[in-house]
């Protein structure tokens, strides 16, 4: 059982899929969400490192749609999708979006947490995948990992320990 | 990035005598502090990957102690301070000599104490810097995290993951040989902020 398992990183303002078996991680998520989509039957899934709301910000040069909420969430859909994933069995949970430091200031930045959230969410409901597990806010930082036999979602923290979803 | 790909070399050198002259003033301070001795590595500037950049302390699951600091005026920026927790009790160990009563927690009194030493070392690194390009920079009341490096150095990335995948890190390094308590400095001024310096530097704009 514990021959070497597959474990596929996902980093900062990265994405990518995962097949049949192995796990997918993604490691420090701050004010960073880390969605993940999966289908138990064929069992594929994927996992977005998203750091920004909206792409309506981005700037000069080439858009990695991987980093902002708005075109993340629909590009793992449609990667899980031409795997095989049915669009009637998808779930999807997240973690991440917290407030590392809290004072009193000014600027967006400072609730970029709360926002990538909301906007993974109101992305999920556009694309019909519910929601079926959460584990975000706070004021500390996480590290999941998505084990795709089973599509449970194992998340650690330094202050709240290991918590499963 | 397209702003940073002409970067000249000089540049650089600026950038890193800009680290030089904070985080060395920053120093200074921290030996009157513990009135020891305190050597500082030649300052590192690069472009990095956003990956990279939490490499730099042991990687993004690594737990750091680090003290934010949100840098407002001409040339706005990010300012972390970082130490290991580890070396965050020593350093208070000898700061007023408090007693560190719990290796793991941090008790209200040390948590403030570690405010205000991360205030007064970002305050000499950000004075020095002012004065040296004329510009105003101020930093905001700290706040302090213990968590994964990651996470909590993704927050001074927000302005540049705006534009682009990289960021510009001026990294200094700290020891104190004894106690070997080692911190990093890491500036990582808003993309903007870069002319705003060069200008007030007098570096002439198109000379790359």
């Amino acid at each position: 059982m514990i021959d070497q398992q597959r474990i596929i990183k996902v980093g900062m303002a990265e994405l990518d899929v995962i097949e049949k078996e192995g796990l997918i991680r993604t490691t420090g998520l701050g004010s960073c969400v880390g969605v993940t989509l999966y289908d138990p039957y064929v069992k594929v899934g994927a996992l977005a490192h998203v750091m920004l709301p909206s792409s309506d910000i981005a700037r000069d040069g080439v858009l990695n749609i991987a980093k902002y909420a708005d075109t993340a969430v629909p590009t793992i859909y449609q990667k899980v999708i031409a795997l095989g994933a049915s669009p009637k069995r998808l779930v999807a949970k997240m973690a991440g979006g917290s407030q590392m430091f809290s004072f009193a200031g000014k600027g967006d930045a400072l609730r970029i947490g709360p926002r990538n959230v909301e906007s993974c969410k109101l992305k999920l409901e556009e694309l019909g995948v519910p929601l079926i597990g959460e584990d975000t806010g706070g004021n500390y930082g996480r590290t999941i990992e998505m084990d795709c036999e089973t599509g449970i979602l194992f998340i650690r923290s330094v202050q709240m320990g290991k918590k499963e979803l | 990035m397209d702003l940073f790909k002409d970067y000249a070399e000089f540049k650089m050198d600026i950038l890193k005598e800009i680290g030089n002259i904070g985080a060395g003033n920053a120093a200074t301070a921290l030996s009157c502090l513990l009135d020891k001795p305190i050597d500082m590595a030649v300052p590192k500037v690069q472009m990095l990957p956003f990956e990279a950049i939490a490499e730099r302390v042991g990687g993004a699951e690594k737990i750091v102690l680090a003290i934010f600091f949100r840098v407002e005026g001409d040339a706005p920026g990010n300012l972390f301070f970082i130490l290991s927790p580890e070396a965050a009790k020593k350093l208070l160990r000898r700061f007023a000599y408090l007693t560190v009563e719990d290796e793991e927690e941090f008790s209200e009194m040390e948590w403030s104490a570690m405010s205000e030493i991360g205030n007064i070392l970002a305050g000499s690194y950000l004075s020095s810097l002012a004065d040296f390009t004329s510009l105003s920079m101020s930093p905001t009341v700290p706040a302090l995290a213990i968590d994964m490096a990651g996470a909590i150095l993704s927050y001074g990335l927000l302005q540049f993951g705006e534009m682009g995948d990289d960021a510009l890190l001026i990294d200094t390094t700290f020891i104190e040989g004894q106690q070997e308590v080692e911190g990093q400095f890491f500036l990582i001024p808003d993309p903007e902020s870069f002319d705003q310096i060069f200008t007030a530097l007098g570096v002439p704009k198109n000379h790359d």
